[in-house]
């Protein structure tokens, strides 16, 4: 039997009906034509590339457009292991891609170094130099799991508001699109970064 | 008094063009209200691989390449016009033929003339 929602969405009352409805048409447009960057760093790529494939079927949540070009994507899965040699790469794919544009961290590799977090030359997560939505957890997660943080993707973009102090970065003019690039320096990755790694 | 018989067609074009319009439109005013540009350096690169391009595209080609262009069209003439010609050789009548050696010596002059000004020398 289905359950009722206990808790009902309440829209914001300055909102009027028009704009709650344009904004729920925009957003149930944008979360099921996520067109993903087509790129695969490491062996969580196999993964995707299954999650893609007929057996698991991204195309059912209608993300399965790999595009080959930034310029076309909204989506970046970072699937595996991003070294210090590949990072600056993947920053400027992300910064190349058109707004609005999401992220998720495929594996523990993706989200911390997974493995070889100790390693001289693989970045201590992504989230260091772009900002990620979801993280997935798994070594390398399962292509269900992959699909499971996609549909957390879809329901973080169908809450975002078009208005208002807490709309996604893309409709804020004053929010940049850009982030850093990292450049070689002579022993480490050197340029700004959103955090610091967390200590062992 | 009756519509002009052109009325209907004239009715379908504004139509067509409505249709056609309308969504772009649309898209362009919510782009406008919705989606603020963001264009920078990174954005804006030529190359969508993730890599600089490193050196700029803007090089000084040598305008001298030109002759070496010309110089390729008389291998490349010679080619076409050579390979009928060696088929059908048989048949033709003695006149074709001196016509084709002539052709074939005029080409040969030119690559003489190109030969002896030193342009083969690669500098």
């Amino acid at each position: 039997m289905p359950q009722l929602n206990p808790q009902p969405q309440i829209k914001p009352a300055h909102e009027g009906v028009i704009l709650t409805t344009v904004e729920d048409l925009y957003n149930w447009g944008r979360k099921n034509s996520l067109w993903p960057l087509q790129f695969g760093l490491a062996c969580c790529a196999i993964e995707m590339i299954a999650a893609s494939m007929a057996r698991f079927d991204i195309a059912r949540f209608g993300a399965e457009v790999f595009r080959p070009s930034p310029r076309q994507a909204d989506l970046m899965i970072v699937s595996g292991t991003v070294t210090k040699k590949m990072a600056p790469q993947v920053v400027r794919l992300f910064n190349q891609m058109p707004e609005p544009k999401y992220v998720i961290a495929m594996g523990a590799c993706a989200i911390c170094g997974g493995p070889f977090r100790d390693g001289y030359n693989v970045l201590r997560g992504i989230d260091l130099y772009i900002p990620v939505d979801i993280y997935i957890p798994g070594c390398p997660p399962r292509p269900e799991a992959l699909l499971e943080g996609l549909m957390k993707l879809q329901q973080k973009i169908a809450a975002q508001r078009l208005t208002g102090p807490d709309r996604p970065p893309h409709l804020n003019p004053g929010a940049s699109g850009e982030f850093p690039v990292p450049q070689y320096g002579p022993h480490d990755l050197v340029g700004p970064q959103l955090a610091k790694p967390a200590k062992n | 008094m009756s519509a002009h018989p052109y009325l209907f067609l004239a009715l379908f074009a504004a139509a067509a063009l409505a249709f056609a319009l309308t969504p772009l439109a649309l898209a362009w005013l919510w782009a406008r209200f919705f989606s603020p540009r963001k264009p920078g350096p990174v954005k804006n690169a030529i190359y969508e691989c993730g890599l600089d391009a490193q050196p700029t595209g803007w090089v000084q080609f040598k305008s001298d390449y030109y002759l070496y262009g010309i110089i390729f069209l008389i291998f490349d003439v010679e080619t076409i016009f050579l390979l009928p010609f060696a088929v059908a050789c048989k048949d033709l009548p003695f006149a074709a033929c001196l016509a084709m050696l002539l052709f074939l010596l005029l080409l040969a002059e030119g690559l003489a003339w190109a030969w002896a000004k030193g342009i083969l020398t690669w500098k």
